[in-house]
């Protein structure tokens, strides 16, 4: 198996265009938080591409329109990056990672990059309306990440394409935006959700909600929005008793599972209940 | 670019301080590269899968987990780890001597990651309050300790810099016990606690013999299976790494093992045909690279999979295979206690209730995994082992070898946590077996995944109880029936059908008792010894029983459980009348003030939220678990024999046969030792565990160390002492001193005495290597008698009694539960060390804990640590201690035991509470949020 640690970009899409020495795509590795867990007692056989080494994919950092987060940068980081409060859910997230030595370690392009259905940081970059960042020796191109993840562990990611980053988009000028994070899990620390909601809401000068994105994650293959909800939401008062609107159908389209985490109608029931609270707060 | 192998520049970078290169695999873990490379074996490894934070280390100023780091990545950066934080001289450095004297480290295999973290988090912040020490160890976890000790530790250093930042100077820790005659019932340091908080005690894994092979096990993916092994021929000539590859009919002795003499049903490698998923049937010797480079797909074996009995149901169908021969019907070994006529006083009372209680498995979860080397020395072969028992596991080695016991030793290492699960043979039979064909050191760590799926757990449990009362609130009868499925072998499965029987209906007095039981085989993962041998399960009906009884006759659960509590002078249910020591009425009432205050809090609580359905807001609630549970072996013989030697040069041995896994048993017969010869703890050189050079004190198990083992340490003191008065012909009252070469005894008038010790014949004693010029024996046997066909008799000589509130807060919408504090009340007869006793207790509650809300083991789906959840820093909740010494005459200085005592109030405590907020009584474990949820929506 080979390994390479190059130090340009351009380097590590010349050797993802020509695939692993091995013949199989390179495994992509940056913090490793979810490369390691899942080889525990095997003798590694892939063909690793290492990209920590890769300056331009650290940061977070503010552009035309809207913020980047770059493929290197850390949950730890962006806890401790100066940030508006649109961000106040994604970094609610990042303390919810494992504990502070994954958080210090994880990526949170790498979450995304993983796709499990429970990860944390998805379900608030949809809220966030985050668009992927994929470079290739081709080009760049841009996918929503609610197009990015299409399944457990799947991506639309090529094998010759690298994730350099986020885009988060801006809040709608004028608007006062903001958003958070519901986890629920089994444990304080160190907890896969059983369940987890984030809920994004831009309140226009008058007081009312002007635009909602809220999302559920660990409620299906892949963390979902609720357009229903979300329509339902629009043009209401910004007040913490807005959250009655929250209807079990709103979530029906949500497919949970029956897991060692907890049934899929416990995910569904308390599902809503996560809704209901994280909009109570968001509009609070 | 860089490709691999690593061009020879290889990888640069500083750790604590000093450069170095690793000419490494770029992808290595860092945690491979400290231990196996650099010989850092500080830095212990758990989960490999950031999901313990065993081991935790700092690069550049960040805890980082060593596991999840590659090697390329630490090129020029620099990182410390747990030997960095002592001086030069090997001082502890603040961090690591508050550790020390508040007991944070009992088994101390998460203590290094846990110094690092804690380290790491007051440079950050040197204000840090509870919330941050929480966050700052929240990814580090404890098997033992339920944190509490970790986080008074860690306030303690920040308090004593943050003075020192102001007045200069830090304020000496107090030191105490160390003075003679003062050991028990101090809180002498742990005697074995220094090289836990240093990093330098050695575990299992720690011991890497320069030119030592290791050994894998092949294992079942099936939970039955027959299979056939084919041509190994072509697999040894395509790896050349491979050194020996042995199966089940390469078994040197008998391929066959198990606790009961009796019950021998469990290969050291299965022949032919497995009976549950983990199994091992192969093994392969060799390099440890090599080994890993061999796929499953290449091994040949041929699986025929079988219909595997996966429940207890299944297991007792008529339709069942039998699994052994020996025990048709599937049910290996049934218990049984009966006394008066149960049915007639449950018909005659007037009121019963009724309860089924169904548990599932509880994984041990020692942050170490089962790990050790062994070496062959002629005819003798060496283990070096972690484990709770090296007389057993000598015993054990032997037969599968077929040579004599005495050829085996065991030098137990280092114990990064048992609580039963290295009480069953782990490495030790393939370790073993390698070793003596290969004739070279073979030593073999489990992964995480491996501890888990061939380890044995916590029985799962199926109960039916009903108790009755009298309209005066007085219990009358219970009746009981439990099952438990031993999973594919026996393991202790004997021992738990046996010991619930006589403690199925818990610490109170009833006119009729009849209790049954059942170990069923299934081919489910074994179950073994887990901290309180199947008690736990049948305390969840008991206690459920007593809160529904003393609703019945409107009385308050406390009370009804003082009016019911066995006392001195009561008549257990097995005909054993209870003469003293039995204060679990004092238990209560040292709870009562707690129990008044913390319901009426709840209840305050509640009000103000509101009342109606659906219950919205959080509900508070507190209930009580109260136990009872028999120190020793139920109903067999259990002795321990310690000695005691002094040495020519004046040197006093403590030879200890008994096993320190983190409870401080070291400690505690070291303590209990020198007040008994009457010497300083500091005087006294331990030689622990080594079957070679220590006589058999018996298995560190059923919270026996203390009593058993500690009258024997007692005996031994007294020996020697009577030894020495009578050749310095001097009375009790002579003050002793060791010097070098001789022994002077000073009486109360001045008088002095020298024994020169040269001038004594050596004495025998059980090290061979030792030489000795005087040496005090003690043995110890509990009192106990046989059991009848209705489990009467005399199980045990004496019983901890102890009994704990929880205070719980209930999302009822989402079904979680947070415990907020419990309040234990514990009677120890005596406690030898009271900071031991709390260590004991807060870590049995966190157990409790786990097993009540949250732990539960699923063959095939939760072998790791982040699927498998044990309580975490910020899942503990304030406790309390209240050490209750009602003193047991033959205990040693009073002292009976609290090891497994501590984790049997704490479930049903808990569920009492849920029900006491919320109105339900969860009966099936965990009570994960999806089932409390699930119980509050039925309800409604």
């Amino acid at each position: 198996m080979a390994y390479v640690r190059p130090a340009r970009l351009g380097e590590a899409l010349l050797a993802l265009d020509a695939g692993g020495p091995g013949g199989a795509p390179w495994v992509i590795v940056a913090g490793a938080t979810d490369h390691y867990p899942a080889r525990v007692g095997r003798a590694p056989v892939e063909d690793v591409l290492d990209v920590t080494a890769i300056d331009r994919l650290r940061g977070i950092t503010a552009v035309d329109g809207g913020w980047q987060i770059g493929a290197l940068a850390t949950w730890t980081e962006l806890v401790e990056t100066p940030l508006p409060p649109i961000f106040d859910g994604l970094k609610a997230a990042a303390l919810a990672v494992g504990g502070v030595q994954i958080q210090a370690r994880g990526t949170i392009v790498g979450n995304v990059c993983n796709a499990s259905p429970a990860a944390d940081g998805l379900p608030n970059l949809l809220a966030l309306d985050a668009q992927v960042e994929l470079t290739s020796r081709g080009g760049a191109r841009i996918v929503p990440a609610g197009d990015f993840v299409i399944g457990n562990r799947s991506t639309a990611r090529r094998a010759d394409e690298l994730v350099t980053g986020l885009f988060v988009p801006a809040p709608w000028p004028g608007t006062s935006a903001r958003s958070v994070f519901e986890k629920l899990g089994s444990r304080a620390y160190l907890v896969i959700s059983i369940a987890m909601v984030a809920a994004f809401v831009e309140i226009d000068a008058g007081g009312r909600i002007a635009r909602a994105r809220i999302a559920v994650g660990a409620c299906s293959e892949v963390a979902q929005r609720l357009p229903a909800l979300e329509a339902a939401l629009a043009g209401r008062p910004a007040a913490a008793a807005t959250a009655v609107l929250v209807e079990p159908d709103h979530l029906a389209h949500l497919t949970p599972i029956d897991d060692v985490r907890g049934s899929a109608a416990y995910r569904r029931d308390a599902a809503v209940t996560l809704v209901r609270r994280a909009l109570e707060r968001v509009l609070a | 670019m860089t490709t691999a192998p690593a061009p020879s520049p290889g990888i640069a970078f500083s750790i604590n301080g000093r450069g170095v290169r690793a000419h490494v695999d770029p992808m290595r873990r860092l945690s491979d590269v400290l231990r196996d490379d650099l010989g850092l074996t500080g830095t212990k490894v758990g989960c490999e899968a950031g999901d313990c934070g065993a081991c935790t280390i700092r690069l550049n100023g960040r805890q980082v987990e060593a596991c999840l780091v590659p090697a390329a990545q630490v090129q020029g950066l620099a990182l410390e780890t747990v030997e960095h934080l002592a001086a030069a001289d090997g001082t502890p450095s603040d961090l690591q001597a508050a550790f020390l004297a508040h007991g944070a480290a009992q088994c101390g295999i998460c203590t290094p990651g846990m110094l690092m973290a804690a380290d790491t988090l007051l440079a950050a912040n040197p204000d840090a309050d509870a919330a941050a020490i929480r966050d700052g160890i929240g990814g580090v976890l404890c098997r033992c300790t339920g944190y509490v000790k970790i986080v008074e530790a860690i306030a303690a250093t920040r308090d004593a810099r943050r003075a020192e930042r102001v007045n200069g100077s830090a304020e000496a820790l107090a030191n105490t016990g160390r003075a003679v005659g003062t050991a028990v019932g101090s809180r002498l340091e742990k005697v074995d606690g220094l090289p836990r908080v240093l990093g330098t005690a050695r575990y299992g894994a720690d011991h890497q013999p320069e030119d030592a092979l290791t050994v894998r096990a092949i294992r079942s993916p099936h939970a039955r299976a027959r299979f056939v092994i084919g041509d190994l021929a072509p697999l040894r000539s395509r790896h050349p790494g491979l050194v020996d590859v042995f199966i089940a009919s390469d078994v040197p002795g008998q391929n066959r093992y198990g606790i009961y003499p009796t019950g021998k049903d469990q290969p050291a490698l299965a022949s032919g045909i497995v009976r549950h998923r983990g199994e091992a049937v192969l093994a392969l010797v060799g390099e440890a690279d090599a080994l890993a480079a061999i796929q499953d797909a290449e091994l040949p074996i041929t699986w025929e999979p079988l219909p595997a009995i996966r429940g207890l149901d299944e297991a007792l169908a008529d339709s069942a295979p039998t699994l052994h021969k020996a025990s048709p019907g599937n049910v290996l070994i049934r218990g049984r206690l009966a006394t008066g006529d149960v049915d007639a006083v449950l018909a005659g009372s007037v009121a019963t209730a009724d309860v089924e209680v169904e548990t599932t498995w509880v994984e041990h979860a020692y942050i170490e995994p089962e790990a050790g080397f062994a070496r062959r020395v002629g005819d003798r072969i060496e283990l070096t082992v972690s484990t709770q028992a090296p007389y057993m596991d000598r015993d054990e080695v032997a037969l599968i070898l077929g040579i004599p016991p005495g050829d085996v030793r065991i030098i137990p290492t280092a114990c990064g946590g048992g609580f039963g699960g290295k009480l069953d043979l782990g490495v030790h039979a393939l370790i073993a077996i390698a070793a003596w064909r290969t004739g070279r050191p073979v030593r073999a760590v489990w992964t995480r995944p491996e501890s888990m799926a061939a380890s044995p757990k916590r029985h799962p449990s199926r109960i039916r109880a009903t108790a009755g009362i009298d309209a005066d609130g007085r219990l009358t009868g219970y009746r009981f029936h439990g099952d438990f499925d031993t999973g594919g072998y026996a393991s202790w499965g004997p021992t738990v059908a046996n010991r619930v029987p006589v403690h199925a209906m818990g610490p109170y007095a009833f006119d009729a008792v009849l209790a049954t039981t059942r170990a069923v085989y299934t081919n489910n993962p074994p179950a073994g010894a887990f901290r309180g041998f199947g008690v736990p399960q049948a305390s969840i009906a008991h206690e459920a029983l007593m809160d529904e009884l003393a609703a019945r006759v409107g009385q308050d659960p406390l009370e009804f459980r003082h009016a019911n509590a066995l006392r001195a002078g009561s008549t257990t249910a097995s005909g054993q009348r209870l003469e003293a020591s039995a204060g679990l009425r004092a238990c209560l009432e040292a709870l009562r003030p707690h129990w008044i205050r913390l319901r009426a809090e709840a209840a305050a609580h509640n009000q103000a939220a509101g009342e109606g359905a659906p219950l919205s807001g959080t509900r508070r609630g507190v209930g009580i678990g109260a136990m009872w549970y028999g120190i020793g072996n139920t109903a067999l013989a259990n002795p321990s024999t310690i000695e005691m030697g002094v040495t020519p040069d004046g040197g006093v041995v403590l030879f200890c046969g008994a096993v320190d896994i983190g409870q401080g048993a070291s400690t505690v017969l070291v303590q209990i030792a020198a007040d008994a010869l009457g010497v300083a703890p500091s005087t006294i050189e331990l030689v622990s565990g080594d079957t070679d050079r220590t006589a058999d004190a018996g298995k560190s198990s059923a919270s026996r160390q203390t009593f058993v083992s500690g009258n024997a340490a007692r005996l031994a003191g007294e020996d020697l002492r009577r030894q020495i008065q009578r050749l310095a012909e001097v009375g009790d009252d002579a003050v002793l001193t060791f010097g070098s070469g001789v022994i002077t005894a000073v009486e109360p008038g001045g008088r002095s005495t020298d024994i020169e010790l040269a001038e004594l014949p050596s004495v025998p004693v059980r090290d061979r290597g030792a030489a000795c010029v005087l040496a005090g024996r003690g043995t110890f046997d509990p009192e106990t008698t046989p059991l009848d066909a209705d489990g009467q008799g005399v199980p045990y000589q004496t019983y901890a009694f102890g009994a704990q509130i929880a205070d719980v807060e209930v999302d009822p919408e989402l079904g979680t539960v947070k415990v907020r504090r419990i309040v234990a009340a514990h009677d120890v007869g005596r406690a030898i060390n009271p900071t031991q006793v709390e260590g004991q207790i807060h870590g049995g509650i966190a157990q409790g804990l786990g097993f009540a809300l949250m732990e539960a083991y699923v063959p095939g789906r939760t072998e790791n640590l982040h699927d498998y959840l044990i309580p975490t820093v910020g899942d503990m909740p304030e406790i309390e201690c209240l050490l209750i010494e009602d003193p047991e005459p033959s205990g040693p200085y009073g002292a009976k035991g609290v090891g497994e005592p501590a984790l049997i109030p704490t479930a049903p405590a808990i569920l009492g509470a849920i029900h006491d907020a919320v109105g339900v009584r969860i009966t099936t474990l965990p009570a994960s949020p999806d089932r409390v949820r699930a119980a509050i929506l039925a309800r409604a």
